[in-house]
């Protein structure tokens, strides 16, 4: 069970987390078969990778995550979203 | 093995009943099971898997392939318990089942319990490094929490007879456990197994808690406890296990490893009455001096090294006890099928020896599972001849024995020296401190000694796996089949399946598979071991969750209103929703019947307030809602809505709702019960990850509006009555349009125009809490037309009447909008989610699964949901061309009907298929999905009720 550290709510287990993949940047132009790759075909790397998590069950903000597949290590969390994106809905 | 007068530290003036296998037997306060089993003369608890031959307890720890038992309580029953790992207590009762235990069909009524725990050091065994790891943790002020599998702490130190600080063993290990108790931020687990490490720091312990107490004493403990432990730093400090020698009937009770022999002598005062030790290490003769000085008769020690044994033997030499260099190759038994006999081959020839144990030693191996488990590395070591933990994991320390550290000295400061690096990393500051000054002997070199070839050749009673009755013998037929990778072998033979994962049998079976193959013992391996390291409750996994608190149950506010109509309900999702209400003797398809009946032809009331409801606002909230949906949303005027579908990036149907303005930058959606989280979860991901710029808030508010659907031609009527300051008229109150008022002298209730049957239909929504008052006030506005409650069974066949689908219930995980015959809604204008998907050459084949209708050819017969269909019907298999979605009985057509998803389906309109199902063969047609009302025209209800 991984400990993922969210940048808004500290070091916590898991089970809060909800993983949201590899982060992929999207084709703005992309051939057919590109565009399946994009959807259907995983790179799945040995080592370091950039995935995207979900404090889900706290404070329900996106982070980056960079985590070495091969060791479990979390070399690196920040927020997808910056203070600054947070404002009021008046 | 029989109970000396005095010694051990069980509490002699405290006397056990316990029950083994119906029969009364008695034991001592500080036994486990085994050693109270054996303190009573019970020595064969039952047989072999598939030999049937007499199995005993063969260890006093976790090497044990034999001492299992059905331990019951009268709260529950626990298969394959370890006789070693159980406290006795007062009233015991235990099964023989050493093999194959037994789940009980009723229900478990046991507590089992949670707690979770942080530390900065947690430390893995209580032996000599664990204790010594703990101590100077402890010293340097970390919050440190030690788990010990067994009752008691101290590990070797419990069996072993050595001075440590100047006195005993057992005393230096109470002190020491004394001193860490009284820290203050220290906590001990006894009785608690480390199932298994996970990653950063991560352990899941099973400690067992008022199991080992009387019933009566327990009070409000519960039987077991789940810790889940995060630690900055572990360290493992498990030591190690001793494996045994195979041998010709090297299986027969009385055969137990010589460290278990001496742990029975000097815990629990059990000593043979004439006991012979086989080992080929120096450690083995610690057995031989143990029983000697307990005086107890050891009729030899046998020992294939012609020089080994060192200080050991010459001590056991000294006090009289014969050592013969050879090696035992066989056993006998008695009538019960006892050890009675050991025969011994020396250079001089055979010799047989009476016995009723045989002591074994084959050498120590780490008890590494919890390193190997997640794949820590290991080397092969030529001393133990085992693989030992060499780089640790992060966040790993290892410690003592389990690193194959040997001396009890080295083992000491190999604790000291695991706690500073681990205190180091932390960035404690340590605390100097001395280990303490041990007096022990030196030891000679083990002999490399696995099996004793069968006298006779036949190696099929020579076990290598007791627990499996996996034999010499099979490990060659295994070899001879062609296996030749330990894991095959595994397999072959079932070596290392059993529920103790053979810990006693995996380096033999490793060696002997090397042999057998010619290769190197260190290029063949052992297999892999995996969590939990013993078996454990599913029970104790679920802890507290069981039953009504293993999932909420989410019930509305108008729900005390349907119990009072006493509604059958069904679960959807987490919510209760009321079914059908039924009525004094109807049946289930009159029931329902009736309440279709009532929405088409007059009025019915449904409790809507499951559905799930988010409100999108902000500046940007119309662009956002573009993006997400499939159709036009801009466009929308305020005060009213459309309905809408949005898809997964790969152009999949995600869900369907309805989009309501009811500002110019505020929107009411909502989303299907069962995906409104889902759909919550989406909306937050594209608003967080791709567009963190845009201002738009979403808010799920499913819970704070109670809804109520007032549906049917007279719809318009009751309205009226509710909410007579609402002009309701078809003009002014149009399809799909919201209006805010006072309804049923609710002010500032939202009204919308919008129908799941094809009915005219109002849902009104007010705060939760005000949800039965709606209800009561709509159902006496009703009265006069009969309004009528209606349920989710009703539900469905209304809305399937229609052609109405039901995301998840008729599409599947591929199905597109143009599938399921939404095409009409999909912009063409704009981008959105899963557009580009949709141009993909796959989804525009014409063969893909598309929504149909079908009637069944007997309007009588109701097909299961599910069912496949095909055009031809034979032997399988048959090509199938769909399947059938949604069925059910429309009493409003009176026939059979149902939606489907087939190749190619609307351009196959009209034709016959056939529905195979388990009692015969039921021909369908093909028709277009919308059964009742195609032109639409009781939308806005009869002509007559417009005012």
């Amino acid at each position: 069970m991984l400990q993922i550290t969210c940048p808004w709510c500290g070091p916590r287990d898991e089970p809060e987390f909800h993983y949201g993949g590899e982060g992929m940047p999207l084709p703005p132009d992309s051939t057919d078969a590109e565009w399946a790759a994009v959807l259907y075909q995983r790179p799945n790397p040995a080592g370091r990778t950039n995935e995207r998590w979900v404090h889900w069950a706290g404070c329900r903000q996106w982070m980056h995550v960079v985590r070495d597949t091969l060791t479990h290590d979390i070399h690196e969390v920040r927020p997808v979203r910056q203070p600054d994106d947070f404002g009021s809905p008046a | 093995m029989k109970r000396l007068e005095s010694g051990g530290s069980i509490r002699r003036d405290e006397e056990l009943s316990f029950w083994y296998d119906g029969k009364r037997y008695t034991g001592f306060a500080g036994d486990t099971l085994a050693s109270a089993l054996l303190g009573a003369g019970v020595h064969v608890l039952g047989s072999s898997v598939s030999l049937g031959r007499p199995r005993g307890i063969m260890a006093a720890r976790l090497e044990e392939a034999t001492g299992f038992v059905q331990l019951v309580t009268p709260d529950a029953t626990e298969p394959l318990v370890r006789a070693s790992a159980v406290a006795l207590y007062e009233g015991l009762v235990a099964e023989s089942r050493i093999v194959r235990g037994y789940v009980e069909e009723r229900e478990d009524s046991a507590r089992f319990d949670k707690r979770y725990a942080h530390c900065d050091i947690c430390v893995i065994g209580a032996g000599p490094a664990g204790l010594m790891a703990a101590r100077v943790a402890v010293a340097a002020g970390a919050r440190v929490v030690v788990v010990e599998a067994d009752p008691a702490p101290g590990g070797a130190l419990l069996r072993d007879d050595v001075t440590i600080a100047g006195t005993t063993g057992a005393a230096w290990v109470h002190s020491t456990w004394e001193a860490l108790g009284s820290a203050d931020d220290c906590r001990l687990l006894t009785d608690a197994t480390v199932m298994t490490s996970l990653d950063h720091g991560g352990l899941m312990v099973l400690q067992r808690i008022g199991r080992q107490l009387a019933v009566r004493e327990r009070g409000g403990l519960p039987e077991m406890r789940l810790w889940q432990i995060r630690a900055r730093r572990t360290i493992l400090a498990t030591g190690m296990l001793e494996r045994p020698i195979v041998f010709q009937d090297n299986d027969r009770p009385g055969i137990m490893l010589a460290s278990a022999a001496r742990e029975y002598l000097a815990r629990y005062a059990l000593a043979p009455e004439a006991g012979v030790v086989f080992t080929s290490t120096d450690d083995g003769y610690r057995t031989a001096l143990a029983w000697h000085r307990a005086g107890a008769r050891v009729a030899a020690v046998v020992d294939p090294r012609h020089q080994g044994g060192g200080a050991l033997r010459d001590a056991v030499r000294a006090c009289g006890v014969r050592c013969i260099t050879g090696v035992v190759e066989g056993s006998g038994a008695d009538a019960e099928g006892r050890l009675a006999t050991v025969r011994v081959h020396t250079a001089r020839g055979i010799e047989t020896l009476r016995a009723d144990v045989l002591a074994v030693s084959g050498g120590y191996e780490p008890a590494s599972l919890l390193h190997t488990e997640r794949k820590g590395r290991t080397r092969y070591d030529a001393w133990w001849a085992a693989a030992v933990p060499d780089v640790p994991l992060p966040g790993e320390g290892i410690a003592g024995g389990v690193r194959g550290v040997a001396s009890l000295a080295a083992c000491l400061a190999d604790g000291a020296r695991a706690a500073v690096e681990a205190l180091g990393v932390l960035g404690l500051a340590i605390a100097p401190m001395e280990t303490p000054v041990v007096d022990e002997v030196s030891e000679s070199e083990p002999a490399q000694l696995w099996r004793v070839p069968a006298p006779d050749g036949d190696e099929s009673r020579s076990f290598v796996d007791l627990h499996r009755d996996a034999t010499v013998a099979g490990v060659s037929r295994a070899v001879n089949a062609g296996a030749t990778h330990i894991e095959h072998i595994k397999r072959y033979t079932l070596i290392g399946t059993g529920v103790e994962q053979g810990r006693a049998a995996k380096t033999n079976s490793g060696v002997l598979a090397a042999v057998l193959t010619g290769r190197d013992v260190s290029a063949v391996g052992t297999s892999g071991g995996r969590p939990p390291v013993e078996p454990m409750l599913f029970a104790a996994l679920a802890g507290r969750a069981s039953r009504e608190r293993f999932v909420p149950v989410r019930t509305t506010g108008i729900h005390p209103s349907h119990e009072a109509l006493s509604a059958v309900f069904e679960p959807a999702g987490q919510w209760l929703r009321p079914s059908r209400y039924p009525r004094p003797g109807e049946t289930v398809a009159g029931t329902v019947g009736r309440e279709c009946r009532a929405v088409r032809y007059s009025v019915g009331l449904m409790d809507a307030s499951t559905l799930g409801k988010i409100d999108v606002r902000g500046p940007d909230a119309t662009w956002f809602l573009e993006q997400l949906y499939v159709n036009g949303i801009g466009s929308i005027p305020v005060g009213k809505g459309r309905y809408s579908a949005m898809c997964r990036m790969d152009g999949s149907l995600l869900d369907d709702g309805l989009v309501l303005r009811l500002e110019e930058n505020r929107y009411f959606v909502t989303a299907s019960t069962g995906h409104a989280a889902a759909v919550v979860d989406w909306m937050e991901e594209w608003l967080q990850t791709e567009w963190p710029e845009r201002r738009v808030w979403v808010t799920p508010v499913t819970e704070q509006f109670a809804t109520v659907a007032i549906v049917g031609p007279r719809a318009r009527e009751v309205m009226t009555v509710l909410a007579p300051g609402i002009d309701l008229s078809r003009g002014a109150f149009p399809f799909l349009a919201i209006r805010h008022g006072t309804v049923a002298g609710m002010e500032g209730a939202m009204v919308a125009r919008v129908s799941f049957s094809g009915e005219l239909a109002f849902e009104v929504s007010v705060p939760w809490d005000r949800g039965q008052t709606l209800w009561a006030a709509a159902m006496s506005a009703g009265s006069p037309w009969r309004i009528t409650p209606y349920g989710l069974d009703a539900l469905q066949v209304l809305r399937m009447e229609k052609g109405y689908i039901i995301i998840g219930q008729d599409t599947e995980a591929t199905t597109t909008p143009y599938d399921a015959g939404l095409g009409w809604m999909v912009s063409k204008k704009k981008a959105f989610v899963g557009k580009r998907s949709l141009a993909r050459p796959a989804m525009l084949r014409p063969d893909r699964a598309q929504l149909v209708g079908f009637v069944t050819e007997d309007p009588e017969v109701v097909l299961p949901e599910g069912a496949g269909l095909v055009r031809e019907v034979h032997e399988p298999p048959m090509v199938i061309e769909g399947h059938v979605s949604s069925t059910a009985y429309s009493a409003t057509l009176g026939r059979s009907l149902g939606l489907a998803l087939v190749r190619g389906g609307r351009a196959r309109l009209g034709e016959r298929l056939f529905a195979p199902v388990e009692h015969g063969v039921i021909p369908v047609m093909l028709v277009d999905p919308v059964h009742v009302d195609p032109e639409g025209k009781k939308r806005d209800g009869w002509e007559d009720t417009d005012r």
